[in-house]
């Protein structure tokens, strides 16, 4: 589930901003865990939702994201620096 | 082709089902990309519209090979200042709301943005009546 392409990253606590401006195949950086992001990432064909700041999704979310095969990431820092670490590896914006 | 959905509100664990069936309806029947892109955010912000600030409403759409119709008729509080919830940045989303990560007051301006047509109306205490039109443009990319 992990061995996927990820062709570019778009971070944002926003619900309308990740839908109107992110792009098919970007991996999702954001501190939302509710249901929604869950469906929104569908939505736009995100190919991951990278949680950050440490949050985790409960297990309703958990489930409806192996439903649709989107894997979710956890990572500890905050939202501004994970982006920057992603960027300078050669991730680019949407 | 017709859909019709009914959307309950405050229903967050169903909210956006709506519109993730619109999309795949859309996919079949191979309509272009950027129509597709923008159908999904009009009917997307308008079911999520009826979900926080109505009680309940229904979401029709048609769609026929030249545009897509949808039309969201709600049951709650109404729209005082249609003109004012245009404006970007403008929401009546109340705390717990905005926590989830709603109420940055661009679901009105991103339907706008997003239809070709578009019209309000709405009853203080009654509801509101969203219908909008997206059409198909020839030069959009055709859905692979």
């Amino acid at each position: 589930m992990l061995d996927i392409d990820i062709n570019s990253g778009f971070g944002c606590d926003l619900i309308s901003d990740s839908l109107c401006f992110s792009r098919p195949g970007c991996l999702l950086l954001t501190g939302l865990t509710n249901i929604q992001i869950i469906r929104v990432a569908d939505m736009i064909e995100a190919r991951a939702i990278l949680f950050v700041r440490g949050k985790r999704p409960g297990d309703d979310i958990i489930r409806l994201a192996e439903e649709k095969s989107l894997p979710l990431l956890v990572c500890k820092r905050f939202l501004f620096e994970s982006c920057g670490l992603l960027y300078q590896h050669g991730l680019r914006s949407c | 082709m017709k859909m019709e959905f009914d959307i309950r509100g405050m229903d967050f664990t169903r909210a956006g089902e709506a519109s993730a069936r619109i999309k795949k309806a859309l996919q079949m029947v191979g309509m272009k990309v950027e129509t597709i892109k923008k159908t999904v955010i009009v009917a997307y912000e308008a079911e999520l519209n009826v979900v926080i600030h109505a009680r309940q409403g229904t979401m029709k759409v048609r769609v026929c090979p030249d545009r897509v119709e949808l039309t969201v008729v709600d049951e709650g509080p109404g729209i005082p200042d249609i003109s004012l919830a245009l404006q970007e940045g403008y929401s009546t989303a109340p705390p717990h709301i905005r926590e989830m990560g709603f109420g940055a007051g661009m679901g009105l301006p991103n339907i706008k943005r997003c239809s070709d047509e578009l019209e309000i109306e709405s009853e203080v205490g009654t509801g509101t009546i969203l219908k909008a039109v997206i059409i198909n443009h020839p030069d959009g990319d055709s859905n692979v």
